[in-house]
């Protein structure tokens, strides 16, 4: 169970039951949403605060149906504006548990400048982001994260976009979390989500989710049974980057770069490899890992940053109670006489 | 040796300080309206900077100016033309002097009046000495020198010297007015308590000034403004902007739930954003967000989550937050926008005022989408406005967008102060922990208000949004019959507000030959204009708008008891096109205004008697 001053926690021990709402859920069937939500039933027990102070808040998309699909106070807004929206929620009501479901049109494309400010002021909320690549929910065009060369409705000979990458922008916008997960793995997936809700900040969760309809088997070179070991880097704070089906392939940092290394391969030893630390303050392996990606690299999951900064809703309790002591003003009557007055 | 010169008494004075950017001049008038207020006149205020920080020195484009309008009556606006004339230089003079009346005293700066500086303010030639000013009475006084000699033996540096011209300026009105300068050095050692060196060099400048103008023998004339009868109680100056915050802060103070304001820098706005960033210790939680969208989608979050939450803009801004204003009708929940119009469209001219955003305050979202609008008039009565569209909002459960505009924004004037406890209370429907059978979308049956259901609380879990949703459960719908019912509730619920908001006053006979109509921050030329017309004995009578959405109930009956009536706006005509909407019976004549400059009483009662004469 987690602590977090201010956000009461649940007297008893809930269960998924807790939170499946009465609304019928209209995903397409196989999508990877379905497992998000899952994960969701499953770990907002474990995390264990009061049900009634969870609070889903989402913009426009197939992710952003979220909130009507979990039993909390939830708020679905208008079209990349959830992040803003979610400010407000938070910093209105710090005993929130806020979380964020949006995706990456809602939260790159239309909503990016809220995304990025979010994550530079690091409000305590957790945020979501189902990253399939496409606009699901209009219908198949290519979105900010769709890789080069994407063939979709809006780009038929492909597209002539460089896309985001979601790490990249959240740590370049100074953000303290970043965690990536696979919609596929509940159960890093639940694991990742409790690190989110643990994180003092703003906690980013990408999520590669498939979308059966438009963009099936967009994350097939990450996927694959066939491949996945070799592809998928599993990091774990405190412990060395390894990976592969044999186990044998690390992560070290040579000339201020990352490099794959077999162990046992040019003198390589299983010490050489990196060590995981998440809560490094210095987002600079943070950023190279969050770049990392196939064929050269593995692609990076888990809690990749993790990184203790204040938050804007401590820093702003702390300037409301010192201006509740030091200012003479306690109310607005004082306020209204308060500077130059007369009386006739 | 105290030279007699002739003293005018006067029910009210204009008084304009112009000056270039850096003169000093906001600081000159400020000063100068407050010792006006302790003296007893009422006063209203208007400052006229350019948009510019620091526009090139000496030119049209830097002057910045402020108008007090003093009166030992009731006064109502800063005032049209100015009786007195204060200009730092060639430039301010060249930019004002269309304001000064036939007559006017003309206080200059003689130092300035050099060659080059009269080239740039656009002179062929020296309008001091080449008779251009001869309908004026011109009092050269060669400031800057003259406060260079002043302030030798302080041991300052030349700079601050020649800053302190304005008090060295401020003194001789003093003087002109027959004011105790020892107020003014009372003031002075306040404003600069902290600043020994500041506080000096102003307080020696300020006397000097005053002494020059007791000495010099040109100034044959002298003004008497005695104190006005005002109401009983405690005063203080306040600009529509404050008074604005306040108001808000009171709202939430007496509603009991916390303020929260999301807002984005944007002229003529910005001091409410930042006069409420100053108020933390009674709990405002102020975000100045990336941008006008996360001002109120913050703002929407905070008012969900609970909070009695604002968002302040101009018209720009207001565009911007168009979609947003919809999810806070569709979703139902309390929401105050501020709008300090400007004149637009687009960026327009940021400093100057208009009333151009009524229709869009109206109208200017997508699908059927009702909130309260309203409108402050008059700088102090922002207070009470922003505080009626907090306390309608709240109680009512649906957006109010509050319309004041630059005019009154920056303006000021002098404000009873109130006591937060005798305002009218504020009762938000509060939605208690574990209600049985609580639903998001039930409502009340005689307001259709739903109840605020704060998260948090207990037993009360429940999800809304942008989507359209059943009555009562409040699950998204796109049943076509359901639609319909949604749309009528939520136009319905705030036509009923009307229940809840005063009858429209009129000032002046119930019946007569002309209806003046306007709203908003035009009040004060039309009350002027309207008195005037009193003072020939014409039958016409004001109805100055401040609730536009509902109407108050009697609207109609007071249009119908005048022959004529003509609507004034500072717009094309957005406040007459929905009052044909609403009472298309009526004939109404027009009298609109964009100049980006307020209304003139002359002007006005030349329309006035225009109207009534034609048949």
């Amino acid at each position: 169970m987690l602590e977090k001053e201010r956000i009461k926690k649940s007297p008893v021990k809930l269960t998924k039951d807790d939170f499946v709402s009465d609304q019928m859920v209209k995903w397409c069937p196989a999508c990877g949403n379905h497992a998000i939500l899952a994960s969701v039933f499953k770990v907002f027990p474990e995390i264990g605060y009061q049900k009634e102070n969870f609070c889903f808040i989402s913009g426009i998309g197939c992710s952003s149906r979220f909130p009507y699909y979990v039993n909390t106070y939830g708020f679905h807004g208008i079209h990349g504006r959830a992040a803003a929206i979610a400010s407000g929620v938070k910093i209105g009501n710090p005993e929130l548990s806020v979380w964020i479901a949006t995706g990456d049109g809602d939260s790159m494309a239309i909503g990016g400048n809220h995304f990025i400010h979010l994550v530079r002021r690091n409000i305590d909320v957790n945020l979501l982001l189902f990253n399939n690549q496409i606009y699901g929910l209009t219908k198949g065009q290519f979105s900010p994260t769709t890789p080069r060369g994407g063939v979709t409705k809006t780009s038929p000979q492909g597209t002539i976009e460089h896309p985001f990458i979601a790490a990249g922008l959240v740590m370049g916008a100074q953000g303290t979390f970043f965690a990536r997960s696979l919609d596929n793995n509940i159960k890093m997936l639940t694991e990742v989500m409790y690190e989110a809700a643990k994180h003092d900040g703003t906690s980013v969760v990408e999520i590669l989710q498939n979308c059966v309809i438009f963009s099936d088997k967009a994350f097939e070179n990450i996927t694959d049974k066939g491949i996945r070991d070799d592809v998928q880097l599993w990091l774990k704070h405190g412990e060395p980057m390894i990976f592969g089906k044999n186990k044998d392939k690390g992560i070290i940092l040579r000339d201020n770069k990352l490099r794959v290394v077999t162990i046992g391969v040019d003198g390589i030893k299983k010490e050489d490899i990196l060590v995981h630390d998440q809560y490094r303050k210095d987002p600079g392996i943070h950023r190279m890992l969050g770049r990392m990606h196939p064929p050269k690299y593995p692609m990076a999951f888990g809690v990749i940053r993790s990184a203790p900064f204040n938050t804007y809703d401590r820093l702003l309790d702390e300037q409301l109670e010192f201006a509740k002591k030091s200012d003479p003003v306690k109310n607005v009557d004082d306020l209204l006489n308060s500077g130059d007055t007369w009386e006739i | 040796m105290v030279k007699k010169s002739n003293v005018v008494e006067l029910e009210d004075v204009v008084v304009k300080f112009v000056g270039d950017s850096g003169d000093g001049m906001q600081l000159t008038g400020t000063l100068f309206s407050e010792l006006a207020a302790l003296y007893g006149n009422d006063l209203a205020t208007f400052p006229d900077f350019p948009a510019e920080i620091r526009a090139p020195h000496n030119t049209i484009a830097g002057v910045s100016g402020f108008q007090v309008h003093i009166g030992r009556r009731e006064i109502h606006t800063p005032g049209d033309m100015c009786d007195v004339l204060v200009a730092m230089n060639p430039a301010s003079l060249q930019a004002n002097i269309k304001w000064a009346k036939i007559g006017a005293t003309i206080v200059v700066d003689q130092s300035t009046f050099e060659d080059k500086a009269i080239t740039k303010a656009g002179y062929q030639s020296n309008p001091l000495e080449d008779g251009s000013l001869g309908d004026y009475t011109i009092i050269k006084a060669p400031i800057t020198d003259l406060v260079k000699e002043s302030l030798k033996d302080l041991e300052i540096d030349k700079k601050m010297a020649a800053r302190t011209k304005n008090m060295y300026v401020l003194g001789i009105v003093l003087y002109l007015f027959g004011r105790d300068v020892q107020k003014a050095v009372d003031a002075l050692n306040k404003r600069f308590g902290k600043l020994p060196d500041v506080a000096k060099a102003n307080k020696t400048a300020i006397k000097a000034g005053y002494k020059y103008a007791e000495e010099d023998e040109t100034i044959i004339r002298t003004y008497k403004v005695d104190p006005a009868p005002m109401k009983k109680g405690k005063y203080r100056n306040i600009t529509g902007n404050v008074a604005t915050a306040w108001g808000l802060l009171a709202a939430s103070e007496r509603s009991g739930r916390p303020f929260f304001l999301g807002s984005y820098p944007i002229t003529p706005a910005t001091e409410i954003l930042m006069e409420l960033s100053k108020h933390k210790s009674l709990g405002a939680r102020v975000f100045q967000a990336e941008d006008e969208i996360a001002g109120i989608c913050s703002a929407i979050g905070a008012s969900f989550a609970g909070n009695f939450a604002a968002t302040t803009t101009s018209g720009p801004g207001f565009s911007l937050k168009s979609e947003a204003l919809g999810l806070a009708v569709i979703a139902e929940i309390p929401l105050v926008v501020v709008n300090v119009q400007r004149a637009g469209p687009s960026t327009g001219m940021p400093t100057k005022s208009e009333q151009s955003d009524l229709m869009q305050a109206l109208h200017g979202r997508n699908g059927e989408c009702p909130t309260i609008v309203m409108a402050a008039s008059s700088p102090a009565n922002c207070f009470f406005y922003a505080y009626m569209a907090s306390k309608l909002s709240m109680e009512h459960m649906t957006p109010a967008v509050l319309l004041t505009d630059g005019y009154i924004g920056f303006g000021s004037e002098l404000f009873k102060i109130p006591k937060v406890a005798e305002l009218p209370a504020i009762k938000p429907p509060m939605a208690e922990p574990n209600e049985p059978d609580y639903k998001p979308y039930r409502r009340d049956e005689s307001t259709l208000v739903r109840k605020w259901a704060v998260p948090g609380t207990e037993g009360l879990r429940h999800r809304i949004g942008g989507l359209e949703k059943t009555n009562i459960d409040g699950n998204v719908s796109t049943d076509p019959l359901n639609h319909q019912l949604m749309v009528k509730l939520r136009e319905e619920k705030v036509k009923r507000v009307e229940e809840f908001i005063p009858e429209q006053e009129v000032f002046g006979e119930e019946s007569g030959d002309l209806l003046v109509v306007g709203w908003g921050g035009t009040e004060g030329a039309l009350v002027s204009a309207v008195k005037k017309m009193h003072d020939e004995n014409y039958k016409v009578s004001l109805a100055q708008f401040n609730y536009i959405k509902p109407l108050p109930k009697n609207t109609k009956s007071i249009l119908s008891n005048f022959k004529k009536i003509i609507v004034c706006e500072l717009n094309m005509g957005q406040f007459v096109n929905y009052l044909k909407i609403n009472f298309p019976e009526f004939h109404y004549h027009q009298f609109n205004k964009v100049q980006g400059l307020p209304f003139h009483v002359s002007e006005l009662t030349n329309k006035f008697k225009k109207v009534l004469e034609d048949n």
